[in-house]
This record gives C-alpha cells, structure tokens and sequence, in this order.
C-alpha cells in the first residue's frame, strides 16, 4: 500500500478517479465488526480510511455517512476540527464513495452523529495523540509542552512542525486503538456550538450541488417508462413514431424495462410520453382496495415473534381496557423526483447517486448488470431529501441500463412526479392492537402489544436477491430478497413497541406479514411512527379511563430520570395544567417517546383546532422537549427536530397513499396533499443538553409523539377518540357526527 | 427544427436553440447552467421551479420559452450571488433556513415576489403567499423566519 494519503487526496481533487490505492478493507467488511471498536470503526480499524493530514494545512475527512439535507456533514467537521484543533475551514469532507470512503452501511436511522461521529471524533482523537508524540520526538520537547493550532504542533521556542509534514510517511496508516482520549466536552470549543451549515450559501445561491446539477461533457437525458401497475408485463411496443422523434438517441427494451436517451431533457420527456401511448401491458396484479387494506393485511400469514415480555408481581388486575390503532401507507414523497448520472466507459460504470448507501446499492448493481463489483464506482451527490429509502436507488440502475446502451457518453435520467409516487416504496401499513390491566387504584398491572405490518426494510444490498425496482422487470429478471424484519432493540414494525414505561407485566408481539401488496421499505422511523402513535394513545385512554391527568399518569409509570426531565419540561412549557376544560373546538394533548428505546427522549404537547363543519383539523402549534444526549450542533439538532415535527404532523392530518384494483392512484400533488404554509404549526422546542452523555440522533425521534398528542389534543378538544390516521376531514366529520 | 429563441435572464440576452413550446425549466438549467429552479413535479404544483418573469412568481416547468420574448425573466442567480448575497439568501443563511434544500430557490423566489407586492409583510400574508410551495424536511418555520427577517432588512415590515 503506496501513500494512501496522497491518492486520496488526488482524487478528491480529481473527482473522477477510478482506481487508486488505499486503507480500507474488502466490501461486506461492515457487516463483521472487528475487536469492539467503538462506532463504525469497528468494521473500518484503519485510521488513514478516515482521515488524511494534507500539505495544504487541510485535513480531508473521509465518511461512509452522506448529506441528506440533516446536517451530517456539517457535524462531523466539528467533531474532526475540534479534536485537531482545526478552524472548520481547514476541513474537508469527502462522503459516501465506493472508491474512496470507509463503507458505514446505511445513512439512516439517525444513527450518524452516533456511530459515524464516534469514528470520526476518535479517529481524530488518536491523530492528535500520534502528532504530538511526533513531534515531541522531532523537537525534542516534551509532548504535554506542545500546543496545537492551525495544522501545526508548535513548541515553546517558536519551532514547529506542520500536520502534513509530520504524516508524510503514512503516520495514520495503522489500526485504531480508540485508546486515546478525546478533548473533554467541557473543553471543546466548536462541538455544541450552533455552527453554520457548510452546504446552505451553496443551496442559497443556486450551486451546482446536487446530483440534478451534475452536467458532463456530452451528457444525454435518459427517462423511464414504467408498467401500469404492479407485475404488469410490456407485450408489444410500436417503435417506429418514437424512434423518429427529434433527439432521440436510443430506446432501451429489455423485457418490461422500458426507457429512452435523447440530447436534451425535454426531448426525453416526450419521447417517454410517445413510448406510454405505444406501449401495450398485460397482466399485473389487482390492489385490494384502500379502505380495505388493514382486514386484509390481518388476513394474510404472518410470522409471529414475541418482542418482549415480562411477568411482575403486581396488585390485582381490577378491570382491563383495549384498543386498536391503525396507520396507513406513507409515501416519502420528497419534493425533487429521484435522479442519477450514470457513464459506462470500457466495461467500467461510474453511477452518481443519492442514494444512502453506496456500498450496498453497489452490490445490487453489480447483480442486476451482472458486473463485478470491482467494475463499478457508486459516489454519494446530494438529491433532494429522501426521508428513507425512496426511489434514489432504483433511479440509480436506471441511468446505469441506459448508460449501457449509449456507452461513452453520460446519462442523467431524473423520475418524473408520477414515477415516484406510483413506484416508490412506502412506509407500511400497520395496526396495532393494545390490552392493559388497570388495578383499582388506576395503575397500570398489565400491558400487551402486538403489531402487524409488512417489512421496514427492502432497500438494496441484501445478501440474497436483488431489491432494484427495474432488476424484476428485465429480461433476465432478479427477485426481490425475502422480506425480513429488524431485530430489536432497533426493530422495524416492532420499533418502539416495547413500552417504556415501568408495567410489572408485558407482552409485545410481532406480527411480520411477508405479503406485500404494495412496495414498501423504509420511512422515517420504520414503524416507531404507529407504535408510539397506539401506545400513548392508549395511555391518554387510560388515564381518563384512571380519572387521572395524562401527564400525572404517565409519569406515574416512569422511573427513567430523562424520561421524566422531558415530558416535566414540554408540560412546564405548554403551560399544562391538569383537569384544562375544552371548547369543544380546541383542545391539548402530550406524547412522549425514547426513540427506538435507546436513542433520543422527546416529548411534544401539540394544541388543536378543530372546524367542526368543515371537519378540518389544525396544530396551530407544539411544544417540544428533546434530550438527545451530548449536542454536537444545537441548531442543526433543531433543524432535525422542527421537521420532523412538521412533517409527522402533514402525515397525521393528511397523508395516506390511496390505491385501487387497477393500481396506485395517489400520482400526483393533488392526489397526495402533504401539509402546506398556511397549515404549518409554530414549533416551539427546548433542547436539553447532557454533554456527558452519548450524542444521539433526533431526526426520528419526535414523530410519534407529535401524532399521539395531535390525536390526545383531538380528543381532549371534542371528547372522540380517532383510532385511524389520517385525520382527515371525511374521518373527523364522520367521527363527531 | 428548433429556432433560435432570446431570452432575458437576470438581465442579460442569452440566445438558446430550442423549440418555442420547450419549458422555460430546462433551458435554464441545462442550456444556461443555471441550477436555482428545480424539477419538482412538471405539474406547477410544488413550486421547486418558480422563478420571476416581469417580477410575478411563475412556474417555469409549465412556462413555454416562446411565450417569453422580451420578457425579464429572473432566477435565484440574478437575485444575488456567494459574494453578493440578496437580502432574502442572506437571511435564509442567517436563519439556516433549508434542510436538504431542494425546495428553497421556489421559496426564495416566491417570497421575492411577493414582498415586491406589498408595502409591509406580516406572517399571515406570506404563509398565504407560498401557499403552492412544498417543502417536505419541514423547514417551514424557518423559512417564514427568513424571509419576515429580510422583509426587515429591506424596509418592509
């Protein structure tokens, strides 16, 4: 291994580089972590895969964690100049790239600050450590008489030595030890500060940053053409009107794949117009119907787990209640289609993507285009956010089948609107089922929860199978990999179903249908979303069923001190006070939840309104408490939080993918409303900070409590409980009718 | 065969060669390289596009570049630039008002718009105004933030 450093560094200047030399391990090394090093070094030991000490005075740190609009990178700078004494300037971030990057999985599960921030902040920990001992040798000086600053060790006597001098020879190309101690939180100058995102005056300003921005000499436009519906198969196809289109440059048939190249954008997007009017489908298969779809989900098989359960002794059961939530499919539906470049160049592709994880959507383009793996380069750039696993990945082998048939030259292909709607994979469809025991005294004896749903996850990467969409439409088709479910304590129809409060009895259940009738993968918080939802629902039912006020009840059943600080501080905030009497038209209501049970404490009290002719329901705001342990950056953390406040809040009033026999019927804006300004709620939030604490991710975190305080505010405003998301109109007037 | 056509973006005459029915959209980003308006949905529903012609709000993925001639069309570009920053992207910086983003140039464009329309902005009337813009990371509250904070710097609140 040859200067590792340096062809790094060469190809972050270069960007277009396709082999080169360099620290890191073998694909798949993720998936087998090594020697319990902490974070993501453990499946990447070797301190030169994330970080070089460049000439230039700039350290370059490279990540498997890649921008989604959360911050992230912004956030592991901090981490890395803070620990090497760095202005944010001298920073560089090199993210997400088969050929250059440490391979962290997944940019998900608001998992980055966790594990890729651990391995970034002690990585550079034991870079600081090696530089000193470095130097003291050098200089002769005693290592604790050197200071730090501006990518140089200086001594007492005005002599120094720069970084880049100092690793010259490949100083940081060793294992980890994660022995060296990092700067302590009390101490640190730049991690906890509200530092400004590296990428908003590009966003601001219209740089070229995103993967739509990308413009290669003599890039072509490439669209897709997609079946009508789910399994349906291309029987005939009239070439000859689109071939002589204008700019038309090739027409890609490979089975039911259909897509087209021209020069220009718009030429393709007519082209693929041109192609749906010639293209005849047969077959596919018929939608059960919307309002059907949770019976018939319950009808199907299902594999049956049980999560948690536990057997107290406890006072006798006086009476028991139950109750049975649902929530339906949830499209991402990000605002900017999903998009990919794409360029074959002898027998080597080089793929630009948003995707959340180059390594494993590596893997399955490599099946789907029957290339090694070591013939393609997947490299992370910025779409538009994705909020889970949407479309960026499928759109990625797209532009790869049609970069194939116009080798040498570039294709860009972005979906159109009704591409992503119809085709990506939702968030699942979920009921969940709640029993408790209450004692005479209203405490809660007894607790049971059990949860059915389809998967969380298909993204692509999986060991067996192929889960790109246009991989099961080729000639040689690949099958989807068997659905699966996550284990806990993260879980995926199971997140967030073991409860946190203290109940000396339990039982969770998971129900895992593998039958999927529509396409669905991972959503923002998998299905943490429907169980925090159905449990604090069910709490707020049960304390009225206690006569108790909700906020007493719950913190009555929680021992957990944090738990306790968020729900006081959001109830403090909103100003609640037990036995609050209601209109009948505004009401208010809590929600509490740590994230996946490990990660990020909130707690939301949401007020509403309620039209009681039109059936229309407004937060006109939410109150929130957050603890999401050390805060690295307190208002990208707010950021995080303020969205997925707003967005939770769009899918709980709004939001449900609507479908028929003949197929998916919300393609469009109109027929998908996410919520709009007028709509938004005032986000009041209250950060706690513990920085002696692990940092946590919070991106996730507040989205089932703001749905159970919207529904709690619901029904303490107008004294009906709504069991089924959305709160839509039609559902409200029906319900207090 | 596609005619030349002269456009004014951000104040200059740039000559594309396209057909006149080609939406304003993809001579912008792909003939001048100019990446503010977005492709959000083709269907002037989101608001990812919107750019200023004559300085109303319009969504140049449904406006066609032969119905523009002579017409001052202006992007997110022309409102300013990294070292010369408008009133309105300097405080979205100041309030780090975007999350992924994609949305934001829609935004900035439509509250351009519509502070040029009245005397004095108030939150009421600017949520009403970018009504027809979609964000989905939720940036919502910051983006009204942004703009009532450039409403301030511009004399208009």
């Amino acid at each position: 291994m040859t200067a590792p450093a340096l062809s790094r560094r060469a190809f972050a200047k270069a960007g277009l580089g396709l082999t080169l030399a360099f620290a890191l391990r073998p694909p798949f090394a993720f998936a087998a972590p090594a020697k319990g090093l902490p974070g993501s070094l453990a499946g990447n030991p070797m301190l030169d895969a994330w970080l070089s000490l460049n000439g230039d005075g700039t350290v370059t740190v490279m990540t498997g964690k890649v921008e989604l609009g959360q911050g992230i990178l912004t956030a592991l700078a901090q981490i890395a100049a803070e620990e090497l004494a760095l202005p944010l300037a001298r920073v560089r971030m090199l993210s997400g790239d088969t050929a250059a990057t440490p391979d962290e999985g997944f940019t998900s599960g608001s998992q980055s600050i966790e594990y890729g921030g651990t391995a970034v902040r002690l990585a550079a920990a034991e870079a600081r450590a090696i530089l000193l001992e470095r130097a003291a040798q050098r200089l002769g000086v005693a290592a604790a008489e050197l200071t730090l600053a501006d990518a140089t060790v200086k001594a007492p006597d005005g002599r120094s030595l720069s970084y880049g001098e100092l690793a010259k020879d490949g100083m940081l190309h060793r294992e980890a030890t994660a022995a060296a101690q990092p700067i302590p939180p009390l101490e640190h100058k730049l991690v906890g500060k509200a530092v400004p995102r590296l990428d908003i005056p590009a966003k601001v300003t219209g740089s070229a940053i995103y993967v739509q921005d990308m413009r290669l000499p003599g890039m072509l436009h490439g669209r897709v053409v997609r079946p009508p519906r789910y399994g349906a198969a291309l029987a005939s196809l009239d070439e000859t009107a689109v071939r002589q289109l204008p700019g038309v440059v090739a027409l890609v048939r490979d089975g039911s794949f259909l897509g087209v190249v021209a020069e220009r954008e718009e030429e393709a997007v007519r082209a693929r117009e041109a192609l749906m009017r010639a293209a005849r489908w047969e077959g596919g298969a018929a939608l059960p119907e919307t309002d059907g779809i949770h019976a018939y989900l319950r009808s199907q098989p299902h594999e049956d787990t049980v999560v948690s359960e536990k057997a107290g002794e406890a006072p006798a059961e006086a009476r028991a209640l139950g109750a049975s939530y649902t929530k339906p499919y949830i499209a991402h539906a990000s605002i900017g289609p999903s998009a990919a470049l794409a360029e074959f160049r002898e027998g080597a592709l080089t793929v630009w993507s948003h995707t959340q994880g180059v390594f494993p959507l590596r893997r399955d383009l490599a099946k789907a285009l029957r290339l090694p793996l070591g013939a393609i380069r997947v490299a992370h750039a910025q779409g538009s956010g994705c909020y889970g696993h949407n479309g960026a990945d499928d759109v990625a082998l797209d532009a790869a089948l049609l970069a194939r048939a116009v080798e040498g030259r570039p294709v860009r292909v972005q979906w159109m609107r009704e591409d992503e709607f119809a085709w990506e994979p939702y968030g699942a469809a979920m009921t969940v089922e709640l029993e408790a025991g209450l004692a005479a005294d209203g405490s809660i004896v007894r607790w049971r929860h059990e949860v059915w749903s389809n998967t969380h996850s298909t993204r692509p990467g999986e060991a067996e199978g192929d889960n790109l969409l246009a991989s099961w439409h080729l000639a040689s088709p690949d099958r989807p990999a068997r659905p699966h479910g996550i284990p806990q304590p993260n879980g995926g129809g199971d997140r967030n179903a073991v409860p946190l409060y203290d109940f000396p009895n339990q039982r969770v259940v998971s129900h895992l249908i593998p039958a999927m009738p529509l396409r669905v993968s991972a959503l923002r918080t998998l299905g943490a979303y429907a169980n925090v939802f159905a449990a604090e629902s069910f709490m707020d039912e049960l304390a009225a069923a206690s006569g108790a006020d909700p906020v007493a009840f719950r913190l009555r059943h929680l021992t957990d001190a944090r738990a306790r600080a968020v729900i006081e501080t959001a109830a403090e905030k909103a100003g609640w006070r037990a036995g609050m009497k209601s209109d009948g038209a505004r009401g208010r209501g809590i929600g509490f939840a740590k994230y996946k049970t490990l990660s990020s404490y909130v707690a939301v009290v949401a007020e509403v309104a309620i039209d009681r002719g039109s059936g229309e329901v407004r937060v006109p705001r939410a109150i929130v408490a957050a603890d999401s342990g050390q805060i690295v950056n307190p208002d990208g953390l707010a950021n995080q939080i303020e969205g997925g406040i707003i967005q939770a809040t769009s899918w709980t009033l709004k939001e449900e993918v609507r479908f028929e026999r003949a197929g998916i019927a919300s393609r469009d804006w109109a027929g998908y409303p996410i919520l709009t300004f007028p709509e938004v709620p005032a986000v009041e939030l209250t950060l706690i900070d513990r920085p002696e604490e692990k940092p946590l991710g919070a991106g996730e975190a507040a989205a089932g409590p703001i749905a159970a305080a919207i529904a709690n505010a619901f029904a303490h405003a107008s004294g009906v409980r709504i069991r089924d998301l959305p709160l839509t109109p039609q559902r409200v007037k029906a319900a207090l009718a | 065969m596609a005619a030349a056509i002269t456009l004014k973006v951000n104040g200059q005459e740039r000559a594309v060669s396209a057909e006149p029915e080609t939406p304003l959209l993809y001579v912008l980003r792909n003939d001048l390289a100019l990446n503010g308006a977005k492709f959000g949905c083709g269907l002037a529903q989101c608001g990812a596009c919107t750019v200023l012609v004559d300085g109303d709000a319009v969504r140049s993925c449904v406006t066609e570049i032969g119905s523009l001639q002579g017409r001052a069309i202006t992007t997110l570009e022309g409102l300013g630039t990294l070292e010369k920053p408008h009133p309105l992207q300097e405080a979205f910086i100041a309030e780090q008002a975007a999350q992924c983003g994609y949305c934001i140039a829609g935004m900035i464009m439509s509250a351009a718009a519509y502070l040029a329309s009245v005397p004095k902005a108030s939150e009421a009337g600017l949520r009403q105004a970018l009504v027809g813009n979609l964000c989905r990371c939720g940036t919502h509250g910051r983006i009204l933030r942004a703009v009532l904070r450039a409403a301030k710097a511009m004399g208009k609140a």
